[in-house]
């Protein structure tokens, strides 16, 4: 995972809600085995749009999405996150997130950021931001918003944890509790 | 304290809990499929870890797979469908790959080998794994790096998501069937009413569906932004699982047995939110736009945008407000997907196609939702009453649900389809989806246009 501390960029507008995950990165493309590369492919049928919010040079080197609520719903592919992360973004920001796409940007340290709409509106035509993970608050024209995230996740993107590693350690309990599970649930053996 | 189904499920699979952090929880099954996998055995590999439970784990081929085995896929998914061979083998994981009898799509094959059971956990890298909720499951779809950690421990941390129930009383109307009490539902509380939650579906509608109903309810349980969607076991579910091939026997399915009937929402056990619908205002739904929220009764008419969303969708579907909906009309027809493409579906819309002929400008194909359905349908003559009546009678597989397979919409076709997403692209780039019924998508078939099944001569049987 990429550990998310602080990053100061460009905001990218996507005014849309309800942005699904087949839209973020086309079926055609996950076919690939590898994790990475999936960037150029971002957004792949709206960028033929010229107009498209990637296309124009005012926003070229944006590194912070600020889009509608419900962002990344339908499928769970996490080839969403990885294109987003590939592309260039550190953060995104919206009034909501799918669950499993936001459980999913957890994991990779691309900073899921929720903020009451009107902020994120706001925000939208914000220019440069700071998102500050450590204060847990954007900044944006000398005014701080304060957005909230479990303690458990933020700590864990901060020092960009390995999250295998620490479910690993509870091994004993993890055996224990195969011990008492009921003989009849079924196995593949 | 009175608990519900989900709280019941949850808190016996809850391996560790500690202050302020998310549950550990333990999986029991974890179903695999070439996509979403690949770079989570790497992941494992790169650490130097190993699969801790191949024995509860199966994987599967499924999105890529042409669904005429004579076609070769292209290289790249070959590679990738190689590449979950070779990461099975490694790690001694039973995989059901092409030709396998047991091949098909993940969610169809789990509740059909009995592997899907009430009372257990099931993880997926798939957000239709709500489907295995219809046999009392906690069932969920997951990302990649997930799938990476069930794989090495077995277990995943999660928070606890709220309790939502949807309760659904009544008889269905003649012509309405489940796929149309979770369009219903979506088109009632929206794309992210879910969000958020565990979904429990109660109710005497629920109480009377089949198995298979349940598990096409379920399945669209994403499509209303939950990740879970679950309905109490009964003697429904355990008369479906008794006999099947991973279901326990014996004293072991006495000793299940009388695990599962306690696997009810205690009365008095308190929802977080409660959405509750009358089937008897249920139709036959059909949807607009590009998400299935943008539903209407097959008998209504596109709806005037009401939003920049609305607005988008109508553009791209080629819509425009106050047309009826039995007025559009299609260029292809697809039968198949995990929502539909179990044998009940198969009937439904055999019953309606039987005798009569696809209409000449409508390319129409049925792809059974794994090879077991489509054996079964053949012991029964469907097969036949398919290609007779001019569909293409196809092998198992995602197929144009979402198109990574040759099986795609062109740019501009219209089709009705018995899947459940309809977002932009999804069948094929440009290509314009009405997600209906199977027997609203039989009839479709035949009309040319999308038509009332309960209009439709002798349709509604
Ligand atoms: S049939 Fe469609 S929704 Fe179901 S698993 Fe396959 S691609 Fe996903």
């Amino acid at each position: 995972m990429t550990p998310f501390v602080r990053h100061s960029g460009r905001v990218a507008p996507l005014d849309k809600a309800d942005v699904d995950t087949d839209q973020i990165i086309p079926k055609q493309f996950l076919k690939r085995i590898e994790r990475t590369g999936f960037g150029e492919f971002l957004f792949f049928d709206w960028r033929k749009d010229p107009n498209f919010v990637l296309n124009r040079p005012e926003y070229e080197g944006a590194s912070i999405l600020v889009t509608g609520p419900n962002f990344g719903c339908g499928s769970s592919r996490e080839h969403a996150p990885w294109a987003l992360q590939d592309y260039g973004f550190r953060a995104v920001i919206a009034p909501s997130f799918s669950d499993i796409f936001q459980a999913n940007c957890l994991k990779i340290g691309l900073l899921p950021v929720q903020l009451p709409e009107a902020t994120v509106r706001e925000l939208m035509g914000a220019g440069d931001v700071t998102v500050d993970l450590d204060r847990q608050v954007v900044s944006a024209d000398g005014v701080d918003h304060r957005f909230e995230i479990d303690e458990f996740s933020r700590i864990n993107i901060m020092e960009g944890l390995d999250e295998i590693g620490l479910t690993v350690r509870q091994e004993s309990a993890i055996a224990a509790f195969e011990e008492k599970r009921p003989d009849w649930m079924p196995a593949l053996g | 304290m009175p608990k519900t189904l989900a709280s019941k499920l949850w808190d016996s699979h809850v391996v560790r809990q500690a202050p302020g952090e998310p549950d550990l929880l333990y999986i029991d099954l974890h179903l695999v499929h070439e996509v979403t996998s690949p770079q989570a055995f790497e992941g494992l590999r790169l650490a130097g870890r190993r699969v801790r439970r191949p024995d509860l784990t199966l994987a599967t081929m499924d999105h890529n797979i042409a669904t005429s085995r004579a076609e070769a896929p292209d290289e790249i998914s070959q590679l990738q469908m190689r590449t979950l061979e070779e990461n099975c083998s490694a790690a001694g994981i039973r995989l059901y790959g092409v030709g396998s009898r047991h091949q098909g799509i993940v969610h169809i094959i789990g509740p059909e080998l009995g592997l899907t059971q009430p009372g257990m956990t099931i993880v997926c890298g798939d957000s239709h794994t709500s489907t295995h909720g219809a046999l009392g499951a906690l069932a969920f779809g997951i990302g990649t790096s997930e799938v990476e950690h069930v794989l090495a421990t077995q277990t995943l941390p999660q928070r606890r998501p709220k309790d939502l129930a949807i309760t659904v009383d009544g008889d269905l109307p003649l012509g309405v069937v489940a796929k149309d009490v979770a369009l219903g539902i979506i088109s009632k509380i929206g794309v992210a009413g879910g969000r958020g939650h565990l979904v429990e579906y109660r109710g005497s509608t629920i109480r009377d569906l089949s198995l298979e109903g349940r598990l096409t309810v379920c399945n669209m349980t994403i499509e209303g932004g939950a990740r879970a969607g679950m309905v109490a076991p009964d003697d429904t579910t355990f008369a479906y699982l008794e006999g099947r091939q991973f279901a326990p026997r014996g004293a072991a399915w006495e000793q299940a047995l009388d695990h599962w009937r306690a696997l009810v929402t205690d009365e008095g056990a308190a929802f977080d939110h409660e959405v509750v619908i009358d089937a008897g205002g249920l139709e036959p739904y059909v949807s607009w736009g590009t998400n299935p929220g943008q539903s209407v009764p097959v008998t209504g008419r596109v709806p005037e945008p009401a939003s920049e969303t609305d607005e988008r969708a109508l553009r791209y579907m080629a819509l425009k407000a106050g047309t009826a909906i039995q007025d559009i009309s299609l260029d292809r027809v697809f039968i198949g997907s995990c929502t539909n493409a179990r044998l009940e579906d198969l009937r439904l819309a055999a019953a309606v196609v039987e005798g009569r002929h696809v209409h000449p400008k409508v390319r129409a194909m049925v792809v059974p939702g794994s090879m077991s359905v489509r054996a079964a349908a053949e012991a029964e003559g469907l097969d036949r009453v398919f290609l007779e009546a001019g569909f293409e009678w196809r092998e198992a597989g995602c197929s144009m649900c979402l198109g990574m397979n040759p099986d795609i919409l062109q740019p501009g076709e219209r089709c009705a389809s018995t899947s459940n997403r309809n977002f932009e692209g999804r069948q094929g780039a440009g290509g314009r989806t009405h997600l209906v019924s199977p027997p609203m998508a039989a009839a479709a078939a035949i009309a040319g246009h999308l038509v009332d099944i309960r209009e439709f001569e002798g349709g509604a049987g």
